[in-house]
């Protein structure tokens, strides 16, 4: 029986109900409006870093000596050409799977590792939970930006250092959140009653308290893929990141800054692919916020 | 005085975390894989080099040793030399603090201003087209690279409608003023974006308290509630996140420094991660911590002013 048939064969009253309107269709599935459109813009992201060989008529890395500074939108070159001759389209694109690798992996270890310490800190207390705190003051002083640029001086740049780097500072807030979503739930009934069947303190912590206390982490995530993917940009507008020739928006703009006055493409343009990503991310995170 | 007591308290809890910031930075060169010796010599300098130069900078000392070397070193302001300057480092880098406080306090400046105008436009309008534009903008803002921002600001205020210097610092007060107003306003704007959607928040959720109801109810203009009773209740978490986005705002400091080559720290500190200057870079994050050390204890304080009810607990 198909949906309208069934609508006609209710009651008259209920049926201005079911004719939901599409912000009501989407909140039935869990989408809002922010975590919709942001999922759209990072999913052609996502397909553009996919599919960049299809999308791109140039390697990003291949010079052409004899056609420099091509203004965008030239019948060859839509989004023209940089010092070196090469597509900026062809840069912009191939750079999208570098920056959202960056921003996948400067994530996955922090989320980890901060989400287990502020879990275990938080279960239990005392003395480790103390000291963990003050652990957290003192990172806490260090401009983040700063303290990953201090260490990156000392393992030298490129991108595993890069990694290390955001790792070594990057864990903090999970750790916070985690804790303080562990501290609200660790006297709730059901880890008493898990501690009463005899549970290893392991297993409540893993399997009872990880799976109530992870979504704030799990959200936070987005924040911290923009922010890594942020850092990443800087540090290789500085020369500390990804490596020339190697396409990255960072480097880019870094690029592009001598020849501002003759050709602002090249700086300008990596800078908006930047700004679609970060927003993607954003605004999933601020939806998914909404949701809970 | 329980505010004494509570001074107090924060102080001894300043200087723990003064020591830990030793300790971090003191074991970052000794803990992480890279001799630095290599790091300043180059990969390609010989071993009895390396060796020599350990010696000189009294690596292959026993740790505590070398520890209690940093650290009298540091309180008394002897941070090594430079090894690119040939100059104290302590020089070197106090030198160029004040420019970047200045920024940075000039930043903060702006921030303080776009945050009230815009966050409190966007609360009075609540869901109105004006919130959404101004959540919308300021989203964008937010999610731009502090260093491409300032880029777009130098290519649409200085090159393209030639009202401001493109890079450089000046020699006069006013002159400096002029010269820092375009990297000021790149990182206010960035620390608005964050700073008014609390701001926004707070507000909305003040003016459903009771005694906001009570200033209506005596027939105070909306204005006057707003300004005069909600204002000064949302600003306190507001200041609070302030705060904590002085880290935040520091390295943005560093950073746009070099996008409008203004003579401070942040220049200082990347020309001396290239030439592997690393006795400067370790001065210049310490100072930088301190600096945010020394900022949230005064945000705490001023809790005090916002809000006479805070006692020190």
């Amino acid at each position: 029986m198909s949906e309208k048939a069934l609508n006609t064969r209710l009651l008259p009253e209920i049926q201005p109900m079911l004719r939901l309107s599409f912000s009501m269709r989407l909140q039935k599935i869990g989408l809002n409006p922010l975590l919709l459109t942001g999922l759209l813009l990072l999913a052609l992201v996502v397909l553009a870093a996919i599919g960049a060989p299809l999308l791109t008529p140039y390697n990003p890395i291949e010079q052409s000596l004899n056609e420099l500074f091509i203004p965008p939108l030239s019948p060859h070159h839509i989004l023209g050409t940089d010092n070196f001759g090469r597509d900026v389209w062809s840069r912009i694109v191939y750079s999208t799977r570098l920056d959202l690798q960056i921003g996948l992996i400067s994530v996955l270890f922090p989320f980890a590792f901060g989400s287990l310490m502020g879990i275990a800190t938080g279960y239990l207390g005392g003395r480790l939970d103390t000291l963990f705190m003050r652990v957290v003051d003192v990172l806490m002083a260090f401009p983040f930006l700063i303290l990953v640029v201090a260490i990156m001086s000392i393992l030298g740049p490129g991108l595993t250092n890069l990694y290390i780097a955001v790792g070594i500072v990057g864990w903090i807030p999970y750790a916070r959140i985690a804790r303080g979503e562990t501290l609200a739930k660790r006297h709730l009934e059901y880890v008493e009653a898990a501690r009463t069947t005899g549970c290893s303190t392991a297993r409540i912590m893993l399997r009872h308290i990880l799976p109530n206390v992870i979504a704030p982490g799990l959200i936070y995530v987005f924040t911290g893929m923009v922010l890594a993917i942020l850092t990443g940009a800087t540090l290789s507008f500085l020369g500390l990141g990804a490596q020339p020739p190697t396409p990255e928006w960072g480097a880019m703009i870094a690029d592009g800054r001598e020849f501002l006055l003759i050709a602002w493409w090249i700086t300008a343009l990596p800078g908006l692919a930047l700004l679609v990503v970060g927003v993607a991310l954003s605004l999933i995170g601020d939806g998914l916020a909404e949701r809970r | 005085m329980r505010c004494a007591g509570y001074i107090r308290k924060r102080l001894i809890l300043m200087v723990f975390v003064l020591f830990g910031v030793t300790i971090v930075i003191f074991s970052m060169v000794r803990v992480l894989p890279g001799d630095p010796a290599f790091i300043i010599l180059g990969e390609r300098a010989t071993e009895q080099k390396a060796a020599d130069l350990r010696e000189q900078l009294g690596l292959n000392r026993p740790l505590p040793e070398q520890y209690w070397l940093f650290v009298s070193g540091l309180v008394q302001g002897k941070m090594g030399t430079s090894l690119m300057f040939r100059q104290p480092v302590s020089e070197l880098v106090l030198s160029r603090v004040p420019i970047s406080i200045a920024l940075a306090v000039y930043a903060m400046a702006l921030a303080a201003v776009i945050t009230l105008a815009f966050g409190l436009l966007a609360a009075a309008n609540k869901g109105r087209w004006i919130d959404q534009l101004i959540r919308i903008i300021f989203l964008f803002v937010l999610t731009t690279p502090v260093f491409w921002f300032g880029i777009l600001m130098i290519l649409l205020f200085a090159l393209g409608l030639k009202w401001f210097p493109v890079a450089g610092f000046g020699d006069t007060l006013p002159e400096h003023i002029w010269y820092l107003f375009l990297p000021a306003l790149t990182l206010a704007l960035q620390l608005s974006a964050i700073l008014i959607r609390n701001l926004r928040g707070q507000i909305i959720l003040i003016m459903r308290s009771d005694f906001v109801r009570t200033a209506q109810a005596k027939g105070l203009t909306e204005r006057m509630v707003l300004l005069r009773h909600v204002l000064r209740n949302a600003l306190l978490s507001t200041v609070t996140i302030f705060g904590l986005q002085f880290g935040f705002l520091m390295g943005g400091t560093l950073v746009i420094e070099t996008v409008f080559a203004v003579p401070g720290m942040g220049q200082l500190l990347f020309t001396s991660i290239t030439s592997r200057d690393y006795p400067v870079v370790q001065a210049i994050t310490v100072v930088s911590a301190v600096l945010v050390i020394i900022v949230n204890l005064a945000v705490d304080l001023s809790y005090s002013f916002l809000d006479p009810r805070v006692t020190y607990e």
